[in-house]
């Protein structure tokens, strides 16, 4: 086991095409770091450097203390698990798992306990003798990682491992991962496009856009203080809505204005931004996650600057709450990493934020308690919890905090 | 009306089968323009086999609904199996029958051609480096074609232009490159002009004595098989290499990271992936090489070079010979060792498909 650090990492193809730019990540010892964006982020090239299955166009990596930048594939004592699995196809389950492991000269009793042990974590005891033609997709998938297991690398390195499995299985098996990793303290490069599973199965989450590193931290942190438009879009689903407000601030507390609604912004919320001030009546964005807006009946004694009316126009009921799309009379943010968000959910979301922009119109998403009344075409006053805001700097897309180094 | 319709569906294909017997009959003794015959002709054939079809499944239609798919299968199937039993059956056992008569095919003489198939020296000869045509050249030609193969896989450019190279010699003819190789093997002896072969140009370079390659046995032998893994190694090259091709890289690069060597990965991952590949391959090179007969026929007397082989002593005897008995005796030796090839391969085949 050991830590992998990257330094200023950069891989341009032959083609010019810079698939990874500067990249500075510090993985510790037994971590489990998830490496999240959108697909052709350079997330997977990333990975695949630190593999060894792709050269270094510039910068270090190390593992352990060993520079490995020229170093084959089969020298770095790491271990993969790819996207389709990757199995032998012409061997065993126990030859796949113990192929490495064979490779390394290991006497056959070392191999067998090996083998074994990894069956009995994963429950394959009864597969061993089976090809993997014979498997179902979560089986061939836990061989993988029995492949990864047995090895004892240094690092485990996880292309989308779950993304050929079906949703149920791909819920179980991330826990399974996780409860893996956890138990063998393996130094972990996770890459997946899947936000759900960054938040999940992370210690620390890295947001990766077009090559450049966005963001890395915890997964609760990147949540409440995404660095930039493009984080905090990214991460969190429904995701969160962003709108273009004029700011005001007197006596320490402030006022945020868009399409015709006044919402306040406690003293607490301005003092924890110092360079909040330096947009006193300046446009910014807001963001709002969904989660922060709650039906207006639910809550009777919200004061009237935290109240939006509006009207919905869509009502999703997940069981545990009530989605409501709802119409807010302001443009919406169209910025490149909105774009670049939009255009990860395909043409269509692309087409829809560019109508919005030019329409003066746009659609929050509120998350609201199912007794809510809330109904398609009704209008409905919702009350936005305001402590929780976030503000951009609506020219960088930066977050807007200040003061601590955020 | 039962009666009536079972006699519909045997007057029914029986009618069609006529009317197109009497347009051939009414063609072939036409006093018309030959051209116009034969376009009728064409026309008709086609036509006519795609109405013979029409008719006899309408003639199906017609039985009681309980054999009607029991029957339809043959009527499809059928032609094509008269046809290969007129073109292939019948020719098998007419052969078989030869075997037994004498040179004239006139009485039969017992066992007496496959007594000299089994004694004869210049058979026995021809069996034994029959047999080793069998094993050496599939060996040789599936290694370099493999080797080719993996190599050009790895080739940044010029891949394509490397294939084409080894793959040329495909599309001539066993006695073209025959030709093109007695050229290279070519000897003259002292008092008969000078040395023109690529093999005795070199010697002389090298200040050696020229060589009379061809008469040289055994060796002779191993220089006519280089012939034919001349020819066959590009073909085993282009089927390999798409067999390489086909490996997901995924595997190759998790082999990697397993930590096996370039050559560990071609040894236990590449070539146990291509196996059935390599199999099929080999024994179509088998195959082949038991049919081998022009190269040896073409590079000189065979019998003074002791380079015998079974396929070439059957014509030698068939037809120049003119001895149909112990021409078709060794035709029949010849078809008894392809059938355990055969019947291998067909096994081989359906394990392959019950493993799918």
């Amino acid at each position: 086991m050991a830590e992998i650090v990257m330094e200023q990492v950069s891989k341009v193809f032959p083609d010019g095409t810079a698939a990874v730019s500067d990249l500075d990540l510090d993985i510790d010892d037994g971590e489990f770091i998830v490496l999240v964006g959108p697909s052709g982020c350079g997330k997977t090239t990333a990975l695949r450097m630190v593999a060894g299955l792709e050269s270094i166009s510039q910068g270090t990596i190390r593992i352990g203390d060993r520079v490995v930048n020229t170093l084959p594939p089969k020298e770095r004592d790491i271990a993969m698990v790819f996207q389709n699995y990757a199995l032998y196809p012409h061997m065993s389950v126990y030859d796949n798992m113990g192929f490495g492991l064979k490779l390394r000269k290991l006497p056959k009793e070392e191999i067998d306990k090996r083998v074994r042990e990894a069956a009995g974590i994963l429950g394959l005891q009864e597969f061993l003798s089976r090809k993997p033609k014979a498997l179902s997709g979560g089986q061939r998938q836990r061989v993988a990682m029995g492949r990864a297991i047995v090895r004892e690398p240094k690092a485990f390195l996880m292309d989308e491992p779950l993304s050929n499995l079906d949703a149920k299985l791909r819920v179980q098996m991330r826990s399974e991962i996780a409860r893996i990793q956890h138990d063998l303290r393996v130094t972990t490069l996770y890459v997946t496009h899947d936000q759900v599973e960054a938040m999940t199965m992370g210690d620390r989450v890295a947001v990766i856009r077009k090559g450049v590193l966005q963001q890395v931290d915890t997964p609760q942190f990147l949540y409440d203080h995404p660095n930039n438009l493009f984080v905090a879009g990214f991460i969190g689903s429904p995701a969160m809505n962003m709108v273009e407000a004029n700011l005001s601030i007197s006596d320490g507390s402030g006022v945020v204005e868009f399409g015709g609604y006044r919402l306040g912004v406690p003293q607490q919320v301005v003092s924890a931004r110092p360079e909040l001030k330096a947009f006193d009546r300046k446009p910014v964005i807001v963001g709002l996650r969904p989660e922060d807006l709650e039906d207006a009946s639910l809550v009777p004694d919200a004061p009237a600057d935290r109240r939006i009316r509006t009207t919905v126009i869509l009502r999703e009921a997940l069981g545990a709450d009530v989605v409501a799309h709802v119409k807010i009379q302001a443009p919406a943010v169209v910025t490149e990493d909105v774009k670049e968000l939009a255009h990860d959910v395909g043409q269509e979301a692309l087409q829809a934020v560019e109508q919005g922009a030019r329409s003066g119109e746009s659609t929050f998403l509120a998350r609201l308690n199912p007794r809510t009344a809330a109904k398609e075409g009704q209008p409905i006053e919702l009350v936005v919890d305001v402590g929780r805001l976030h503000f951009f700097d609506p020219g960088s897309g930066l977050g807007i905090y200040g003061g601590d180094g955020n | 009306m039962f009666a009536l319709r079972l006699v519909g569906a045997v007057v029914i294909p029986i009618a069609a089968f006529y009317t197109l017997w009497v347009t051939f009959d009414f063609l072939r003794d036409s006093e018309a323009n030959r051209v116009i015959v034969v376009g009728v002709a064409v026309v008709v054939g086609v036509g006519g086999v795609f109405f013979l079809y029409w008719a006899m499944n309408r003639a199906v239609e017609l039985l009681p609904e309980r054999y009607r798919e029991g029957v339809r299968p043959w009527i499809f199937v059928g032609p094509a199996m008269v046809l290969l039993s007129v073109f292939l059956v019948y020719p098998v056992i007419n052969t078989i029958l030869i075997s037994f008569k004498d040179a004239q095919s006139q009485s039969f003489v017992g066992l007496d051609n496959f007594k000299f198939v089994f004694t004869d020296e210049s058979m026995l000869r021809a069996i034994r480096n029959t047999l080793g045509w069998m094993i050496l050249v599939p060996v040789a030609a599936v290694t370099t074609g493999l080797a080719f193969a993996t190599l050009a896989d790895r080739l940044r450019r010029g891949e394509a232009v490397a294939k084409s190279i080894i793959f040329l010699p495909m599309a001539i003819s066993f006695a073209g490159a025959s030709i093109t190789w007695r050229l290279i093997y070519s000897f003259r002896p002292a008092g008969f002009g000078s040395n023109i072969g690529l093999l005795n140009g070199i010697m002389l370079g090298l200040g050696q004595n020229p060589v009379d390659w061809l008469s040289q046995h055994p060796w002779n032998n191993l220089y006519l098989m280089v012939i034919m893994v001349w020819m066959q190694t590009g073909f085993a090259m282009v089927v390999l290499s798409a067999a390489i091709k086909s490996i997901p890289d995924e595997i190759i690069e998790a082999a990697r990271i397993d930590g096996a060597s370039e050559w560990q990965v071609f040894r236990r991952i590449i070539v146990p992936s291509i196996l059935p590949t390599i199999v099929v391959v080999a024994t179509y090179m088998v195959i082949n090489s038991l049919k081998v007969f022009d190269i040896v026929f073409v590079m000189g007397n065979a019998e003074l070079n002791q380079t015998e082989v079974i396929a070439e002593r059957m014509i030698r005897w068939f037809f120049i010979g003119q001895d149909y008995g112990k021409g078709a005796a060794i035709a029949v030796v010849l078809f008894i060792v392809v059938i355990p090839v055969m019947v291998w391969n067909v096994r081989r085949f359906r394990e392959e498909e019950m493993i799918r």
